[in-house]
């Protein structure tokens, strides 16, 4: 286990310098101008300023040179400044990456335990009403647009009964508690904010709900199809003519066979939303890594789209080799090499 | 030996009495009758065989009389355990019955273990379901004594293994240890040795019957395998079809088999004295669900088959304490050597 943990921990240099190449030429052969962000429309004209720029943003040499000097720096912790935010790009993304945490982090929870109850639910009583009324609701999770929903439901729990705040993370009039965590949760509780807590719970309901129910309808499908499979193994009979009563067949027995497949698609479910709750972030003016992502990708902000890149990168690294652990500890019969 | 056993089989109230027990599945609107009506009855510390071919009900039946039919099937009839009426109790009460008074183990030892959880686990959780107040420590002390029993080496490693790093005779074991943690009075095992190697088949056999021994239980053993039931059993139900067709002691069968589908599955074991080419076997293969003949259930296969068979369902003849279903039960030839050979004789079909 250590080894494995140890030798996957080497490899994932390789793994990293290989996703900053990819993103790298990617930017490289992407058509447009870079100089588009960097220059304003009229000064476009003025070859002087152009050149100038050029050279100011390096620019000017080839794109070999260009891709290790990018490598240098980023082993510094350099990412390069942004051509729209003129800040370090890893300012940028500190900044911004535990807001996007908080809000996937809160989404995987509300859609797990929802996904992984009405998964179970469907299987037990498969083919009846609470099948049917799950299969509904994961149907519409997975179907309708993450904008329409974000927005149908600000206009009914925020603008038409205001039993939930608007967009944002906290209310503007609020001062934001000191950033510790940038959770903005966890900060208000450790500034001893009450106040401020409650707001930026509340905020967080709305797109946690939106961005939890699209991972719900995954996976209570899942749940369900490997369960209704479980059910009918052998053991289970064993554990009934036991004396187990159904709760303990279901969860003790059932369940834990196939929490492999119940933890990959979490992972990945979290590695993906990470830089993949673009839409949530969009309706709910969510200042994190979606919104980010899609600024820079709209102003050929190439800093600022490789550094996501790499990011999102990472994230998939982290979760795939925490997945692997966890598949160890949830099925004794794996073993890694 | 207990006071009821001394007083006599007569006088003492059987452990177990199954009467008219049916199980069906209804299917398009119609009812797919598996269990056609099963009568048996098991003393305490007896062994009874239940013998039939794969389909025949004599699983479902079992699995049926202890609540533990598909969610599909319906029951009907009267499984008396003990004086107390089980089809229809309520859930819990049968849950509570299940693996402490009653206990069952099946076929595939490595199928029927959950391979998430370790052995030690899984017996412990048979000794903690009906022992709520036991304590962790309490229950590894009994789960050490109970792999001891059934002579698992080296238990207090084996304890913290998976059902995989185990062989499928240790597999077995480890299901009898769960099946009789609680002391149960009835022990029900589905085809115990079938999904073992011929030399762990005897290993687990005399396990059982030593433990039925030592900690005088009932003993039902649901199998296909007459042979097995010759060995070990005391008395036998043999089941064509979801009925019984035969039942008599072990002895009485073999020498005295009363029905025609009984006299097939003897001449069907194989024997080191009978020529290789000339196996028995019985024609055709058993109905099926939902495509009875009419009249005797078995008449398609019977040789001795007349026009009453195919019209008439053949009513139980009472020899003694030997009964069997089938018009001819007391006129067949006599069962000897040369029937015997002749049944021999008859080429092979299906």
């Amino acid at each position: 286990m250590l080894n494995y943990i140890v030798r996957r921990s080497i490899a994932m240099p390789f793994i990293l310098l290989g996703i900053v190449t990819m993103a790298f030429l990617l930017t490289a052969i992407t058509k447009g101008d870079p100089l588009t962000a960097v220059v304003s429309e009229q000064q476009l004209n003025n070859p002087e300023i152009v050149a100038a720029a050029r050279q100011r943003w390096g620019l000017d040499r080839p794109l070999p040179e260009r891709y290790l000097i990018y490598v240098g720096n980023l082993l510094k912790g350099d990412m390069g400044t942004s051509f729209v935010t003129r800040r370090p790009v890893t300012t940028d993304l500190m900044a911004r990456l535990p807001a996007t945490f908080e809000l996937v982090i809160s989404a995987m929870i509300i859609g797990s335990v929802i996904g992984i109850v009405f998964g179970l639910l469907a299987a037990y009583y498969r083919d009846t009403a609470i099948d049917q009324g799950a299969r509904i609701f994961s149907l519409f999770g997975s179907s309708v647009p993450i904008f329409w929903l974000g927005l149908a439901l600000l206009f009914l729990f925020s603008v038409k009964y205001q039993i939930l705040p608007g967009p944002g993370r906290i209310d503007p009039r609020m001062s934001p508690p000191p950033v510790v965590t940038g959770f903005m949760t966890i900060d208000t509780l450790l500034a001893g904010n009450f106040t401020a807590f409650k707001d930026a719970l509340s905020h967080l309901i709305l797109p946690s709900i939106v961005l939890g129910w699209t991972v719900a309808g995954t996976i209570s499908r899942l749940v369900r199809a490997n369960m209704l499979e479980v059910m009918e193994r052998e053991f289970i009979l064993t554990a009934r003519a036991k004396g187990a009563g159904e709760l303990r067949v279901v969860l003790r027995h059932a369940f834990r066979n196939i929490l492999v497949p119940v933890l990959t698609v979490i992972s990945y479910s979290f590695a993906y939303l990470i830089t993949g709750a673009v839409l949530t972030e969009a309706v709910f003016a969510w200042p994190g890594m979606g919104s980010y992502a899609v600024t820079a990708a709209r102003s050929l902000d190439f800093p600022a789209i490789i550094g996501v890149t790499i990011v999102g990168g990472v994230m998939f690294l982290i979760t795939n080799l925490l997945t692997d652990i966890a598949y160890v500890l949830a099925n004794p019969r794996v073993r890694l090499n | 030996m207990s006071v009821a056993e001394t007083t006599g089989p007569a006088s003492a109230a059987p452990l177990l009495r199954i009467r008219d027990l049916k199980v069906g599945f209804s299917s398009h609107g119609k009812m797919l009758p598996a269990v056609r009506g099963l009568d048996v009855e098991l003393s305490k510390g007896e062994v009874l065989g239940i013998v039939g071919e794969s389909g025949s009900g004599k699983s479902l039946g079992m699995l049926a009389s202890l609540g533990l039919q598909a969610r599909n099937a319906v029951v009907t009839g009267s499984v008396v355990f003990k004086g107390r009426e089980l089809i229809g109790r309520p859930r819990r009460e049968m849950r509570a019955l299940r693996g402490s008074e009653i206990s069952m183990i099946f076929q595939d030892p490595l199928s029927s273990l959950n391979p998430v959880m370790t052995v030690g686990d899984q017996i412990r959780e048979a000794l903690v379901l009906h022992n709520r107040s036991m304590t962790k420590a309490q229950a590894t002390a009994r789960v050490l004594e109970l792999l001891q029993l059934v002579a698992i080496p080296q238990p207090d490693r084996r304890i913290n293994q998976y059902p995989h790093e185990f062989s499928g005779g240790m597999r077995q074991r480890v299901m009898i240890a769960m099946a009789i943690a609680n002391n149960p009075e009835l022990l029900v095992a589905d085809e115990p040795t079938t999904a073992l190697d011929v030399t762990v088949q005897a290993q687990i056999m005399r396990m059982l019957r030593d433990l039925k021994e030592k900690l005088g239980l009932a003993l039902i053993l649901i199998t296909h395998d007459l042979g097995v039931v010759a060995g070990h059993a005391d008395r036998v139900a043999v089941i064509y079809a979801g009925l019984v067709v035969e039942e008599a002691e072990v002895r009485e069968l073999f020498a005295n088999p009363r029905h025609p589908y009984t006299r097939g599955l003897i001449a069907s074991i194989p024997k080191l004295t009978a020529s290789k080419d000339k196996l028995y076997s019985i024609p055709g293969a058993p109905p099926m669900l939902g495509a009875l003949p009419e009249g005797c259930a078995f008449h398609p296969r019977c040789s001795f088959a007349q026009d009453v068979c195919r019209k008439v369902a053949p009513p139980t003849v009472e020899l003694g304490r030997h009964r069997a279903s089938c018009h001819f039960a007391e006129t067949l030839p006599p069962w000897g050597e040369p029937a015997r050979a002749a049944q021999s004789e008859e080429p092979a079909h299906g």
